[in-house]
């Protein structure tokens, strides 16, 4: 995998303007140098923060994202309890200094969808029944933003549940494919995604093949849009393997610790 | 909140009848419950609609304003979409600010319409980088018994279909009406229709008691080429399987162009 280097801001405008079939070369190669089926860099930490139960951290490409997991604990306020499971409570949240013109920090529409969303791929993993009238907290804060931040959202959330001994089926990964410059590519950056057809966002519970989160949004065939789906599902299972190695990781540094 | 026994006890019964390809109220699995449009219903708007679908009821009003446009599209005109989940629709709903189903909601709904490019968004520019139109579609939910996008959707397109935009001129860079009106250009029709995942069946158009027991749902929309503009997977701790996204798209192929005559032609 190649390393993407920051480029510098006129560059990225130009990118920016550049129109679609510009975005994967004669040669099949994209803006940043990678093959159409090629993931970004990718690179997970877990247990990162001292104060929360559980927490990780992410970067994919340029994406930069930190989360952290409270709970299971009383659910505040009270009447969002369930008596018959803990619910989770789901903020993700992008960083004023995350993108290019400063964002304000108070939650956009976009933010309140996401966190829905987010919050839905993840609760079909999590054995809610065992903690009834309990509030589980995840907090996902996008540092830095380049596309792709709900999926790379949901792998370190993943991560981060998991860290805090919540007993899970599975766990849950993300990614997404699309369509630029006219051919289905996977993980699109933000210029891709801007100025591409199409993006689909796929989250997956990979021992259980459960498709946990599914969005679309562009211009696709029926089967452009399932090549796709394809496409995003196979860069969920190498996500696994990366999410996997983060996890043990961390337990081996623990034991050399000792 | 629907207490969780009584849930249960609906839970057994629905998914035992649609395992066996029936639903409570004689419904085939993908068959849609009866649907009303009624276009014009509100004056003062320059586009409305009334949907009926079963006893959901959702009313559409469009608006048109100016504006300016956003930097990155200077010569285009602005949609903005926003859900109201009234509160004299559904004992589940309160006053207040939109909460996240109604900010999906409209979401979903706008989705459809702006990656369809239902309206073209480019006549509706007056000077570029400076004065466009600006179309509001308000969704209203009236009686929330189940598949609030879908209705949505419709409500929204038949309102789309429906506006009027007055005549005007440009004089010394402000608009100025004129006498009579000229439909809003509308290039593409899309519609949305809403899959439930009950027990391992998929069924569209839930009503709201099978909207409360299913595992989770997806709204798939089409524009009238066949083509997918919108995706959305919702709806509490379900998920689906590959294969049961393919069948969806399937279906989803044959029922949009079966609502859209439906829309289209009122």
């Amino acid at each position: 995998m190649k390393v993407t280097k920051k480029k510098p801001k006129k560059e990225r405008e130009k990118m920016a303007n550049k129109k679609s079939e510009k975005l994967i070369d004669k040669k099949g190669i994209r803006l940043d140098g990678r093959k159409v089926d090629e993931l970004r860099p990718v690179k997970m930490d877990v247990g990162v923060l001292s104060n929360a139960d559980g927490s990780a951290y992410l970067e994919q490409g340029r994406n930069k994202i930190l989360v952290g997991v409270y709970g299971p604990k009383e659910a505040h306020p009270r009447h969002i309890a369930k008596q018959d499971r803990a619910v989770i409570q789901c903020r993700y949240h992008m960083a004023p200094f995350s993108v290019d013109e400063r964002k304000s920090p108070a939650p956009s529409r976009r933010d309140v969808e996401l966190s829905k969303v987010i919050r839905e791929a993840l609760e079909p993993a999590v054995f809610l029944e065992y903690y009834p009238r309990t509030s589980i907290q995840v907090y996902i804060e996008i540092l830095q933003a380049d596309g792709g931040t709900r999926c790379a959202g949901i792998t370190a959330a993943a991560l981060a549940l998991a860290d805090a001994g919540i007993p899970m089926r599975d766990l849950v990964v993300a990614c997404a494919a699309g369509k630029a410059g006219g051919k289905i590519a996977l993980d699109l950056m933000d210029t891709e995604d801007k100025v591409g057809e199409a993006d689909v966002p796929v989250a997956l519970m990979p021992n259980l093949n459960a498709i946990t989160l599914l969005q679309m949004d562009g211009n696709l065939s029926v089967d452009e849009f399932n090549a796709a789906v394809d496409m995003a599902l196979g860069g969920c299972k190498k996500l696994y393997e990366l999410q996997k190695e983060a996890l043990k990781s961390k337990y081996v540094s623990a034991e050399e610790a000792k | 909140m629907t207490s969780s026994i009584v849930v249960n006890i609906k839970k057994k019964r629905i998914t035992e009848l649609i395992a066996s390809g029936k639903r409570t109220d004689g419904r085939g699995l993908t068959d849609y419950r009866e649907i009303q449009i009624e276009s014009g219903v509100i004056e003062r708007a320059e586009g409305s609609a009334r949907v009926r679908l079963g006893k959901t009821e959702v009313l559409v009003g469009v608006k048109i304003g100016t504006g300016k446009p956003f930097a990155d599209v200077p010569d285009k005109g602005v949609l903005t979409v926003n859900a109201e989940l009234v509160p004299l629709a559904s004992p589940s709903f309160e006053p207040g600010p939109p909460g996240a189903n109604a900010v999906e909601l409209a979401r979903v709904v706008d989705r459809g319409i702006r990656e369809s490019n239902a309206i073209d968004l480019e006549k509706l520019c007056v000077e570029s980088g400076k004065l466009v139109f600006v179309v509001f579609i308000d969704v209203y939910i009236l009686n929330h018994d189940g598949n609030l996008i879908d209705a949505s959707a419709l409500a929204a397109l038949a309102a789309l279909i429906n506006a009027k935009m007055f005549k005007y001129t440009v004089e010394e860079g402000t608009i100025v009406k004129k006498p009579g009106y000229t439909p809003l250009p509308i290039s593409n029709y899309p519609i949305a229709v809403t899959f439930a995942k009950i027990g391992n069946k998929l069924i569209l158009d839930a009503d709201l008691d099978e909207e409360q027991v299913m595992d989770a749902r997806l709204t798939i929309t089409m524009k009238k080429d066949g083509n997918i503009c919108a995706v959305q997977k919702g709806g509490g701790s379900g998920y689906f399987t590959r294969e049961e996204i393919s069948e969806a798209t399937k279906i989803a192929l044959e029922k949009t162009a079966e609502l859209r005559k439906f829309v289209v032609k009122s």
